[in-house]
């Protein structure tokens, strides 16, 4: 039985990996997950230096998900060369680094000082809502998703694999833009820009006043974006929104994506990366899938 | 410090005053762990309350290897929380962050205030020092306040004056006369930040327990940070994560 997929050239011991943002680099998880279990990790978006992030609360429970706005704090890049690589280099995973920016010229740092650092793929956050000026910025338009993309191929020496948003009219359009510009996979979905308000105290419930709604409310809306970016464009998917199970994992991978990430799921249950590797290897097992490749997009 | 992902076993559930409760959890390995100021995480059972919450240790037992915790019904998942009856299973997390120092020596206010009282009944017991508690309530349902009879002097305030000093914590330690080289606190932010003032001018030696929103409880998702006066070992800005290098800090390592 096979559950080792490729992406962009780089092959994975299975298709599930972390989603960024919700596993800081690993770290904290690894007192309860054995990483080695994971085809990758995804780390934390980190920029050029570091980034404060947004005022507290950052984040509110909603039915079936949540809100965050934490703002993408993270010690920058030097912090994560020392400290983090050298953390998860230990492990036998793949390593993802997500790289965030306000600016070109922050990618392109970022995405240059990685160039000789031993991780296996580089993933581009344009989506986080949560920041003013950047980020989404170039994920909402396809000229500037075009146009970010081409730059940090251009700087990469890694493969890049370029995250995108949920909040646009249409994302196949996003999609294709970011496979002109020469992308080598996409993710998605990132969080649903949401908010919640605090009837007793009359406040938004996060302090940014908007944030990015995950969880499990989100999975239909981003099965649905998977599927159709798959019947859009040839790159690889990384597909993620609501993924809390093998059963949610095999929806995405049933509706193209090659691998998938587990995000908000990892906060109600600290295994449960682990748990839905097993889920899947049960399933190939009950169905008699000799290579988890049959099943990617495999629901037409 | 080793953390463990349990699915513990309710002992008891007892109602000791309108929205309050106290639990007893049998757990393997927490309670042996656990020290006073630490929290653990507690799950719903209903899937659609995806975070855990943040809970304080209120008592440990480690020859029953059991937990108390005391909480107030603040939303649905505590509420939840409140029916679950002797016998029936819980997952918890824990124990996680850091307690407060047990090695001081000299004299200590134990300040609670409101659903900040419960951790303080467990630091009452460990510490070895010279202690007196004070404790602020809303009203007369002076929950806890029997049991920290057993282990120290309590003083009381009450907001609306039916028992004790009525006011704050302060008015209580003024109205009384008491002297101490150091507090341990636990409450809402005013209070914290009334505490944190009082203490530098006092020339006292402080720590205090914070409370923010969380997710993850293990210092992974950065959503629970307070201003820290220090920039701070994780993400080198001046952000600490109350669930890991807290929930208890010296006061003057944080700006609140």
């Amino acid at each position: 039985m096979n559950m080792k997929v490729n992406i962009a050239g780089v092959e994975l011991k299975n298709p599930v990996m972390t989603a960024s943002g919700t596993f800081g680099s690993g770290q904290e998880y690894s007192e309860f997950v054995d990483l080695n279990k994971l085809g990758a990790v995804v780390t934390k978006g980190v920029a050029n230096v570091p980034w404060p992030g947004n005022p507290t609360p950052r984040i509110a429970e909603t039915y079936g998900g949540m809100i965050n706005a934490i703002g993408l704090q993270n010690p920058g890049i030097d912090v994560f060369v020392n400290r983090d690589i050298p953390f998860l280099r230990q492990y036998d995973t793949k390593i993802i680094v997500n790289v965030c920016g306000r600016s070109k010229e922050d990618y392109i740092e970022v995405v240059e000082r990685l160039a000789d650092e031993p991780v296996d793929l580089l993933e581009i956050n344009i989506s986080c809502p949560n920041v003013k000026e950047g980020g989404i910025a170039f994920g909402q338009k396809a000229e500037a998703a075009y146009d970010i993309t081409r730059a940090v191929k251009k700087a990469a020496k890694q493969p890049v694999i370029m995250k995108l948003s949920p909040n646009v009219t249409d994302i196949t359009e996003m999609a294709r833009a970011v496979e002109a510009g020469g992308a080598d996979a996409v993710s998605l979905i990132n969080t649903i820009t949401g908010m919640k308000i605090d009837i007793h105290r009359r406040k938004f419930a996060v302090a940014n006043k908007t944030g990015g709604l995950s969880g499990p409310a989100i999975k239909p809306v981003a099965v649905r974006m998977v599927y159709q970016v798959a019947n859009a464009v040839k790159l690889p998917i990384i597909g993620m929104g609501g993924i809390a199970n093998a059963e949610d994992a095999l929806e995405f991978i049933l509706a193209g994506a090659t691998a998938v990430s587990v995000g908000t799921a990892n906060f109600a249950d600290p295994f449960t990366t682990e748990k839905v590797v097993a889920g899947i290897e049960e399933y190939m097992i009950k169905y008699g899938v000799q290579d988890i490749n049959e099943l990617i997009g495999a629901v037409k | 410090m080793a953390k463990y992902k349990e699915r513990a076993k309710v002992i008891s559930q007892e109602c000791i005053a309108p929205d309050i409760f106290s639990m007893w959890i049998g757990t393997k390995d927490i309670a042996m762990e656990a020290v006073p100021g630490q929290f653990i995480s507690v799950y719903c059972r209903d899937g659609s309350r995806l975070l855990p919450r943040p809970i304080s240790i209120c008592e440990i037992d480690k020859e029953k290897r059991s937990l108390r915790i005391v909480y107030r019904i603040a939303g649905k998942g505590t509420n939840e929380f409140s029916g679950y009856n002797a016998g029936d299973l819980i997952d918890i997390v824990g124990p996680l962050g850091n307690g407060f120092p047990l090695d001081f020596e000299g004299s200590a206010f134990l300040i609670g205030g409101g659903i900040g009282i419960p951790p303080m009944l467990e630091l009452a017991k460990q510490l070895k020092c010279e202690t007196k508690a004070v404790i602020g309530y809303r009203d007369s349902n002076m929950f806890l306040k029997d049991e920290f009879e057993r282990y120290t002097e309590v003083v009381v305030a009450t907001e609306d004056g039916s028992a004790g000093t009525k006011g704050n914590v302060i008015d209580a330690i003024k109205d009384n006369g008491l002297k101490a080289d150091a507090i341990f606190a636990c409450g809402p932010t005013p209070m914290l930040r009334a505490l944190k003032q009082y203490a530098a001018e006092n020339n006292m030696k402080a720590w205090i327990s914070l409370e923010e929103k969380m997710a993850c409880g293990i210092g992974a998702c950065l959503a629970c940070v307070c201003r820290s006066t220090e920039v701070d070992g994780h993400s080198r800005v001046h952000n600490k994560r109350i669930c890991k290098e807290g929930p208890v800090f010296p006061a003057e390592d944080v700006e609140l």
